[in-house]
């Protein structure tokens, strides 16, 4: 077994070790820290794939930024796992059938024809895959790509229009109003005449 | 003798050379985070007009060493309430990524651990990782004060991190790569050519967010010892709290010599291009003036004694001030700027870009 191999092995067992402790763990804590580590490994293997720019990327994304405010938000709410638990042997049978509908699907989608193809061999030291990623989404998928950032735009205005709500009732303070304060507008010195005795 | 000693080099197995190459370089860094304690307290007792530490050995130098042992002589306290491995877990994702940036940074032209041409963005990508040893050192204490600054922190970071993401952005542009080497040749030239002119407010918004992003004052308020106590390591004691302080120095250090190298052209001496050739070539004083690792030393050290200057300067920010600066002015400025890169870079403005 190469180096490669065991490394491949080795992830893939961490990989789907954590996949497995992320939906059976009683903690959601734990279980979205099982998610990240799942994540970690995944991307691991992307870069054995030599795409190093997705797989870092996978990292930066959803390692550093979705499931740390994942995370936030399982943190502060207090879960009742008991609660959560309830339905589930009401739920198996319907569970099993999405389940094996997945694994049907995903069996057809890797022994599709299209997808057997020989394996491209290794690419050389100097091939830079960020740049071969650059080129293609800036030339041949130039549209899709421009769609994809409009859709995204809209839907950050969207997010953004559906939490901007004022409570009158709440006591808020604009940070930027006070940034702007001034001396003047809060010290006033009174010329006065001094005090007879 | 040089050639027995790089034949010995060669002859010595793959996984050897690289241990080396790592102890060569955390070694080193571990010494630099114990001694940039000693400056902390050394640089803000001067600047309050106090002596700071001065006891233990020639002017304090030993004070460093004298904590080092006391923290690792003192018993780790585990709360009882605590989620045990998480707890433990914690200081080592703290510590890990902080380290493992290390790999990435070229200290001279070649002189790097991992060369790879991703590397900025590998950057990136580790150091938002090192968020999860603050998060869950915060929860797994099952305190109040630690779960209310891992939040801080939580959310401190994610922001930042958008405004580091978008000024680096523009560091990519005005070089054409993401190799951190690369980077750096591609401001050679002179003074002028360093990128701190062109991307002078890319350079500030970075600097400001990266200040942020490794908590410290004046943005401090995942440990504001005023308002939480100590934040998310208040339940931590001994060794497990001296490597979260450990983590905080290194990603200090590495802010330090990442701004020098990606804006003020990293190991490039100043004098390139303005001073004669000739003047390169004296003994002794030509090996100073040229580039090398001492200028990256310098410059690394100039910016890491700017963290303690403002340290000492500026009172700490209030939580939504700090969130007003991330995402109202912070990335705005970026992204005006990324567009005016943007036509420079098209129509090739001189010297940088042309």
């Amino acid at each position: 077994m190469s180096f490669e191999q065991f490394l491949f092995y080795f992830f893939s067992t961490v990989l789907v070790g954590s996949a497995v402790a992320m939906i059976t763990v009683r903690n959601p804590v734990h279980a979205a820290l099982f998610l990240v580590l799942a994540f970690f490994t995944c991307a691991a293997h992307w870069i054995m794939l030599e795409a190093e720019f997705l797989g870092i990327l996978l990292v930066l994304v959803y390692v550093g930024a979705v499931m740390v405010l994942f995370l936030f938000v399982v943190m502060m709410l207090d879960i009742n796992v008991a609660r959560v638990r309830e339905g589930f042997a009401r739920l198996l049978p319907v569970g099993l059938v999405v389940a094996v509908g997945m694994m049907v699907v995903m069996a057809m989608v890797v022994g599709a024809k299209v997808f057997q193809v020989e394996s491209p061999g290794r690419a050389d030291a100097d091939y830079s895959n960020t740049e071969a990623i650059g080129r293609l989404l800036y030339t041949e998928y130039v549209y899709p790509f421009e769609i994809a950032a409009v859709i995204l735009l809209v839907a950050i205005i969207a997010a953004i229009v559906l939490t901007l709500r004022r409570r009158r009732d709440s006591l808020y303070m604009d940070p930027a109003e006070q940034v702007r304060v001034q001396r003047k507008d809060r010290v006033r010195l009174i010329k006065m005449e001094a005090e007879k005795k | 003798m040089q050639q027995a000693m790089m034949e010995f080099w060669d002859g010595l197995p793959v996984i050897m050379q690289i241990m080396t190459k790592i102890t060569m370089i955390v070694g080193p860094l571990l010494l630099v985070v114990a001694y940039t304690t000693l400056a902390e307290r050394k640089v803000i007792g001067y600047m309050q007009v106090r002596v700071g530490p001065n006891r233990v050995g020639p002017r304090g130098l030993l004070q460093p060493i004298a904590d080092s042992l006391k923290l690792l002589l003192k018993e780790v306290i585990i709360p009882s309430n605590s989620d045990k491995y998480l707890f433990l877990i914690a200081p080592v994702l703290a510590i890990a990524p902080a380290l493992a940036v290390w790999a990435v940074i070229p200290f001279d032209d070649g002189m790097v651990l991992a060369d790879i041409n991703a590397g900025l963005l590998y950057l990136l990508a580790l150091s938002s990782v090192g968020v999860y040893g603050i998060i869950i050192a915060g929860w797994a204490s099952n305190s109040r004060y630690a779960l209310l600054g891992g939040m801080r922190s939580a959310a401190q970071i994610v922001s930042y991190e958008i405004a580091m993401g978008f000024a680096l952005v523009g560091v990519v542009m005005a070089a054409g790569s993401l190799n951190l080497g690369e980077i750096v040749m591609s401001q050679q030239g002179s003074v002028y050519h360093w990128f701190l002119l062109p991307l002078f407010p890319l350079f500030l918004v970075y600097l400001i967010s990266g200040v942020a992003e490794t908590n410290r004052a004046p943005f401090d308020v995942a440990e504001g010892e005023s308002e939480i106590v100590a934040g998310f390591h208040v339940e931590y004691s001994g060794m497990a709290f001296a490597i979260f302080f450990l983590a905080e120095y290194a990603n200090m250090i590495l802010i330090s010599a990442l701004t020098a190298l990606l804006f003020l052209g990293g190991w490039l001496s100043p004098f390139q291009g303005i001073l004669p050739e000739s003047a390169f070539d004296l003994p002794l004083i030509g090996w100073v003036l040229d580039s090398g690792i001492h200028w990256l030393l310098i410059k690394t050290a100039f910016f890491l004694f700017c963290f303690l200057w403002f340290r000492a300067t500026f009172p700490r920010y209030r939580y939504d001030h700090i969130m007003r600066l991330g995402w109202k002015v912070l990335i705005p400025v970026t992204i005006i700027w990324l567009f005016v890169l943007g036509v420079a870079v098209a129509l090739g403005v001189g010297p940088w870009f042309a």
